[in-house]
């Protein structure tokens, strides 16, 4: 075991040196162009934001039931179908029906089915056909219709909420899929996050209806923010899907902050066409079943463009503005995790977690040297490049450091002598009943070789599982712990048995104490 | 430095004592209970700096005013430092934090700064829970099938029954003290795991050894001679990985404060259920050298 070739103490060092080269690169002050790699910092450290969003599918699903009413009535209509006490309940849809067997072979037909769409990814239909008794009828959502639902949601969603991050302007967010109803979103140092939470808390559905009693699609009482009552048409005008640009402006006799906003072709002939109409009537603007106002239409509106106002401040019509570009959200948004870290508290983990890890160190390799005099500068010069490497091998897999994370490493550093506490300890053992040195040094390697893999392959799975199951800060204490077992393991066996070789072939005719 | 103690002899009051602390565990984590943090209860927790002038008790007040349920106020370290700790409600509120920020302010007359924000609904606090019991029991099965493979099942019981005894006893502690279980600690007693098991291990590998190098002798005297052969190695370790854990204890903070203690406790526990809990259970299997005859040509390098 002390016997290295040229080549092997060619790959150790070589090793040993470009892995701990990267670790180098976290002490630049400027962007390298050539390796641009760091340590991130966790959001525990550098500050920020941590968003768990949920996607709302109750009532997402209630409303594509609702939507699918229209269309089945036409299609049992257009087959000469009676239908009778039709009713929607608890998300689905029941109706008596004569002829069932009919309706199901053309319900489950999988051509050109407008109403029941067969979704060939998940080789099922987009809803279930039930048979209650009583030729009552029955159809709800399939299990694969639900999750296609939930998956487009979903997706929209996602890039809503990345549009109206984007406006915003925070440095580097991070927004991702979480499971079937989960977004995660990471704003790294940003201040307030209130602003934005309020911004993704607003599904922020805008549509422009008539002030009506007499409506024949029914009407809705809503509330202005001035605490009126109005009665409103349940037709929509317009909504907000046909703005392709909204901006905050300023009304000039007033100095009122507006909200101007530019339609598409086919929203400005709607809007045209209502506001001819109806002059001297009242058009609601509702944003989130809220009326913002409803000003009176003094003359038709042609042009596709039109002002908003609602007494906002100029941050409310800054925000409105920018809701209404990034487009409505299908479904509200809550808010189910939510870890904030002010950059003072970030900051201050830094430096109580650097300062705890350098005074172990020191401990650690005070401790070393009163132990095993020489050799416990062979262990802690393995610790070091053990450290070295470790930072090493984080910045080549641009690792994320948390506040765990550095505990990781202190506990590393800890645990990371006792894979030469076993070999030197065998050694010693050795020493009492073998003759020659060379040969206790020998055999202390090779007998303690099985224990020391043994002994770190156990924290290793720990670490994996850790790693595995943790969230966060967590995983990043998963990660260093893991890494550091593998540095510990390199260093152990190779770097320190080679240093010890030097030391043991040296004085190989003299006495030598462990 | 090879001593000669005589741990067999001590065997029997050591598992007396384990038994115990075992027990007064179980019925304090039953009966008493762990003080759950938000990660796993679900709710908020703000930990704020504000004027050294104003204490706990005027926070608590204005707090009061709002109606939040059970409100939590305590000292966080520094003078002016609080922690905030609002039960979970039913609603999901999206306004709390705003609505509490703005009150305080107004009330106390101060510059508030909120440094660190945690909301936890409860959906996700409940499948925190799982996951985190999840990944305790794969971890605990992991090492029981590593040993098992590695050893013998004799020594794959020993060490799941020493793992066993030294998490649950550190959470007998835990709710003796009423400490906080959060994620952190999750991780802690995750870690106690592997470390537990890394000691237990270096124990059971001179068994094994010393097994098969002195067959005529008693499982008894091949125990206590692997464990002081061992001794030097677990007295060292065991102290670097404390003096380690004691820097963060002291000086990393308090975020850090709960997991170094769990992590020290467990650290402690572990070595001690490495020569008294799992050693003895070899004893009481009547491990031989014949028990791992048919294994021989697969362990031995």
């Amino acid at each position: 075991m002390l016997n290295f070739s040229k080549i092997n103490i060619l790959f150790i060092y070589l090793t040993l040196f470009f892995i701990s080269v990267f670790s180098l690169l976290n002490f630049q002050s400027k962007d390298n162009i050539l390796i641009d790699k760091k340590v991130n910092l966790g959001l525990d450290l550098q500050g920020g934001s941590y968003l768990l969003l949920e996607i709302n599918s109750e009532s997402l699903v209630q409303e594509k039931i609702q939507s699918k009413v229209i269309p089945l009535k036409k299609l049992l209509n257009d087959n000469n179908l009676n239908y009778r006490d039709f009713k929607i309940k608890n998300n689905s849809l029941i109706f008596k029906l004569n002829d069932t067997k009919k309706f199901k072979s053309i319900f489950l037909s999988k051509n050109e089915n407008l109403v029941n769409p067969y979704i060939d990814n998940y080789r099922s239909f987009e809803l279930d056909f039930k048979e209650l008794e009583n030729k009552l009828v029955e159809i709800s959502f399939s299990k694969f219709g639900l999750l296609s639902i939930n998956n487009s949601a979903l997706k929209q969603s996602i890039e809503i909420v990345r549009r109206r991050i984007d406006d915003v302007g925070t440095k580097e967010p991070t927004i991702l899929q979480r499971g079937e109803k989960r977004i995660l979103v990471e704003l790294p140092g940003l201040k307030d996050p209130e602003r934005i939470k309020e911004l993704l808390g607003k599904t922020a559905k805008l549509n422009f209806r008539l002030v009506s009693e007499n409506s024949e699609f029914g009407f809705d009482e809503l509330m202005t923010e001035t605490g009126e009552k109005l009665k409103i048409s349940k037709k929509i005008v317009m909504s907000g899907e046909n703005l392709i640009d909204a901006q905050p402006s300023i009304q000039n006799q007033q100095n009122e902050p507006t909200v101007s906003f530019s339609l598409d072709r086919l929203g400005a002939q709607k809007f045209g066409r209502t506001t001819t109409d109806n002059v001297g009537k009242r058009l609601a603007i509702v944003l989130d079943d809220k009326i913002i106002s409803a000003p009176n239409i003094n003359e038709p509106i042609t042009s596709g463009n039109g002002v908003i106002s609602g007494n906002f401040s100029f941050q409310e019509a800054t925000d409105l503005a920018l809701l209404l570009r990034s487009g409505a959200l299908p479904t509200p948004l809550s808010i189910v995790e939510e870890r904030t870290v002010g950059p003072d508290l970030g900051e201050d983990s830094i430096k109580s977690g650097l300062i705890s890890l350098i005074v172990g160190f020191i401990l650690v390799i005070i401790f070393m040297i009163y132990k095993y005099k020489i050799f416990g500068l062979v262990a802690n010069t393995a610790l070091i490049a053990n450290l070295l490497m470790l930072v090493g091998i984080l910045t080549i897999l641009e690792a994320t450091l948390t506040l765990p994370g550095i505990a990781g490493i202190i506990l590393t550093v800890g645990m990371a002598v006792d894979a030469n506490v076993l070999i030197f300890e065998r050694i010693r053992e050795e020493l009492k009943t073998e003759k020659s040195i060379i040969h206790a040094f020998d055999s202390g390697y090779s007998k303690a070789k099985i224990t020391v893999l043994d002994a770190n392959i156990t924290t290793l799975i720990a670490a994996i599982i850790l790693f595995a199951f943790g969230s966060g800060p967590v995983k990043g204490f998963a990660i260093t712990l893991g890494i550091g077992i593998i540095t510990t393991l390199f260093t152990a066996y190779f770097l320190a048995r080679h240093l010890t070789s030097i030391i043991v072939l040296k004085n190989s005719n003299k006495e030598i104490s462990i | 430095m090879i001593k000669n103690i005589n741990f067999v002899s001590k065997f029997k009051t050591a598992n007396i004592i384990s038994i115990i602390l075992f027990i007064l565990s179980i019925f304090l984590i039953g009966f008493k209970g762990l003080n759950y943090g938000i990660d796993f209860k679900g709710g908020t927790l703000i930990e704020l700096r504000t004027d050294p002038s104003i204490n706990a008790s005027t926070i608590r007040d204005s707090l009061n005013s709002i109606n939040l349920g059970d409100v939590n106020v305590k000292r966080f370290g520094k003078v002016g430092d609080y922690l905030i700790k609002v039960e979970q409600k039913n609603t999901n509120d999206n306004n709390l934090i705003p609505e509490i920020k703005k009150k305080l302010s107004n009330n106390l007359n101060s510059e508030i700064d909120f440094r660190r924000v945690e909301n936890v609904g409860p959906k996700v606090s409940s499948e925190l829970l799982e996951s985190s019991i999840i990944a305790i029991s794969l971890a605990l099965a992991a090492m029981l099938f590593y040993i098992w493979i590695r050893f013998e099942w004799q020594f794959s019981i020993g060490s799941i029954i020493a793992l066993f005894h030294d998490v649950v006893i550190t959470l007998g502690i835990f709710s003796i003290l009423s400490l906080e279980i959060n994620l952190s600690i999750i991780a802690a007693v995750l870690t106690i795991v592997g470390y537990s098991m890394n000691d237990t291990v270096v124990i059971y590998d001179r068994i094994r050894e010393n097994l098969f190098k002195y067959t005529k002798i008693s499982i008894s005297d091949i125990s206590n001679l692997s464990i002081n052969e061992t001794l030097g190695r677990t007295i060292i370790t065991s102290t670097t990985t404390l003096l380690a854990l004691l820097s963060i204890y002291l000086l990393g903070g308090e975020i850090l404060r709960g997991f170094s203690f769990a992590m020290i406790l467990g650290v402690i526990i572990g070595t001690y259920s490495s020569i008294f809990v799992a050693s003895p259970i070899l004893k009481f299997f009547s491990v031989s050298y014949k028990t791992l005859e048919k294994k021989e040509e697969k362990i031995l390098p």
